[in-house]
């Protein structure tokens, strides 16, 4: 990582029973376009929290803040120093002409350990990662899955105390996807606060907290239980395309429809439904497009 | 029904697999795979990287030949002819970034020797930006849009909605529904468990072999995991971490697929401390991307046959 942490960095305060890091509110702007709006993160330790969104959402800008990569134009991001915390960016976590041991030793030596400690602490990630065979094969060489576990090792390797990993999981396929997961639910029981941007609600479900954006606002944020009770208004289930007055309320899931009725409206055809996670961040997401009160903070 | 739709229906399989095998020099990509795709019905490809999903794709569009067994296109062997039967969505899309959306349709109705379509009414505002200056989101309804303007028979999408967030996968699926619902065919691939639940069927590729078909509730069957919850999470992790179970975390709980609940609970008894107190462990049905994991790993396929 290059550059001092920027932007106001406090520590955590006296007495917390579990150490949290996080941000108060943070806007960033790229030029004239507002790219963060007033967001609030929550990472305690020992826990992993999913940053959720679409393509241009903001999750990049949110966790290149976190991680001292980038500084908001107001507000406050608490971390760690910069040495405990350990960051996968979402274009590259590893170089491409080293091999895997090499990205690791070169990780290890930039974060100050010693020969002994990375040498253990890059062999037993390595193992687990499954690449132990792999250890001398160059990291561009590497198929997509693999190259993600160890960009993820590597960020692991100092032991953090903050991980935040830019969608770790994209383009992953499933197997690499459990095995990855396996990692970061491992750095989580040892401790370690960590926090992950993913476009996968079925992530974000492995996840204690959520924090859903879009277009660089906050979507839902709590736990997915919260997420999903701050619901407003019902759900209902149509095997068949909604009638054409429920249109901009319906979308398609599991080749059935879902329709939402914001509170106090008539209803309609259907089964009711318990809304799930995936269901909780479609209609604040639906709410936001159509003007309806429907954000669930 | 177009009258178009209406062959479609009364022909037989749009594509047709029939144990094709694809070499390259000593390595097998792709082993004695038979798959079909009928008018109207949207199949969907799963498997890890290195299955041999692409390699199959590659010879569904003629742009790889056999090494042994049959690919049939519309009855016929895959040429310049039935490629333009196909609409392709590949994972990089496919368009040209530097080409309006306009310019795009104007090429490829150029290309595949038709009318130019119109722009989709949601696109047309962005018709003369570059489509690499578009969102994510958009490219993707763009290149749908693009691979389904001249009506094809057969669509073939390649994780059509990869990086797109709900709503937008929603409506993704909606116009590959759509297309279907037309008549044609569609085989689609996907990373996510969710989407499977959008096809009639589903193929699971493991190590270049079909090693599963059906419907969701099919492939899963009879599958299933021990979940312990506990407030002590953590420890439990560890404890099953270390006793060598393939150990997943769903929010507070974990799922441990391919053992049962009594040894997780022995496991977790014998460590004794915080992760052995007051942990609730049951058996639950395995999601598909658990049984998945089970099929693509046979490693880790401990079920006791019944």
């Amino acid at each position: 990582m290059t550059g001092r942490p920027a932007g106001p960095v406090a520590g955590p305060a006296a007495g917390d029973a579990v150490e949290e890091w996080g941000t108060d509110e943070i806007s960033v702007h790229y030029q004239r376009r507002l790219a963060l709006d007033k967001i609030t993160l929550r990472a305690a330790a020992g826990q992993v929290t999913a940053v959720v969104g679409g393509d241009g959402a903001g999750k990049t800008t949110l966790l290149r803040c976190l991680a001292g990569a980038l500084a908001p134009a107001s507000g406050l991001v608490r971390r760690p120093a910069a040495r405990q915390i350990g960051y996968l960016s979402a274009s590259s976590g590893t170089y491409p002409d080293l091999t895997a041991a090499e990205n690791l030793d070169f990780r290890a030596s930039a974060y100050g350990l010693s020969a002994a400690q990375a040498r253990a602490r890059s062999g037993d990630l390595l193992d687990r990662a499954g690449l132990g065979d792999a250890r001398n094969r160059l990291a561009g060489q590497l198929s997509g899955g693999m190259r993600q576990k160890l960009g993820v090792i590597a960020a692991m390797l100092a032991s953090p105390r903050l991980l935040v990993l830019d969608e770790p999981t994209t383009g992953v396929d499933p197997v690499s996807r459990s095995g990855l997961w396996w990692l970061i639910a491992g750095a989580a029981a040892a401790g370690c606060a960590v926090v992950l941007a993913t476009t996968y609600l079925d992530d974000a479900e492995r996840a204690a907290t959520v924090l859903a954006l879009d277009d660089g606002r906050e979507l839902a944020a709590g736990t997915p239980d919260q997420i999903i009770g701050a619901v407003p208004g019902t759900l209902r289930g149509l095997t068949g395309r909604p009638p054409e007055a429920d249109e901009q309320r319906a979308w398609r899931r599991g080749g059935r429809w879902r329709v939402w009725d914001p509170p106090q409206s008539a209803g309609g055809p259907g089964e009711a439904i318990q809304p799930d996670l995936q269901d909780a961040v479609t209609v604040a997401a639906l709410a936001r497009e159509l003007g309806l009160p429907g954000s669930t903070r | 029904m177009t009258g178009r739709a209406a062959d479609r229906a009364l022909a037989g399989p749009l594509a047709v697999c029939d144990s094709v095998s694809r070499q390259f020099g000593e390595f097998t990509a792709v082993s004695e795979v038979s798959l079909q795709v009928q008018a109207g019905e949207i199949v969907g490809l799963l498997g890890a990287n290195g299955a041999g999903k692409t390699t199959l794709i590659r010879m569904l569009l003629g742009l790889l030949p056999a090494s042994a067994g049959e690919v049939l296109l519309f009855g016929a062997a895959p040429s310049r002819g039935t490629r333009r039967r196909i609409g392709y969505v590949p994972q990089g899309l496919g368009l040209y970034d530097d080409l309006t959306p306009e310019q795009n349709l104007e090429f490829s109705a150029a290309a595949f020797g038709g009318p130019r379509p119109e722009l989709p009414a949601p696109l047309r505002r962005y018709a003369g930006t570059p489509v690499g200056s578009l969102p994510l989101g958009l490219q993707r309804r763009f290149a749908f849009a693009q691979a389904l303007s001249h009506q094809p028979d057969l669509l073939i999408l390649d994780e059509p909605t990869s990086g797109v967030d709900p709503l937008g996968r929603a409506r993704l699926w909606d116009t590959i529904a759509g297309a279907a619902a037309a008549g044609a065919g569609v085989l689609v691939t996907t990373h996510y468990m969710e989407e499977a639940g959008e096809c009639a069927r589903l193929v699971i590729m493991a190590d270049g072999r079909v090693v599963a078909q059906g419907t969701a509730p099919e492939i899963i069957g009879a599958a299933q995991v021990t979940v312990v919850e506990t407030a002590a999470w953590a420890a439990a992790f560890r404890v099953l971490e270390e006793a060598g179970m393939p150990v997943a975390l769903a929010g507070r709980a974990l799922r441990v697929p391919g053992t049962g609940p009594a040894e997780v609970r022995r496991a977790l008894a014998t460590a004794g401390g915080a992760a052995g107190g007051h942990a609730r462990v049951s058996a639950a049905p395995a999601t598909l991307e658990e049984r998945f994991f089970q099929l693509a790993q046979p490693g880790f396929i401990t079920e006791v046959p019944a």
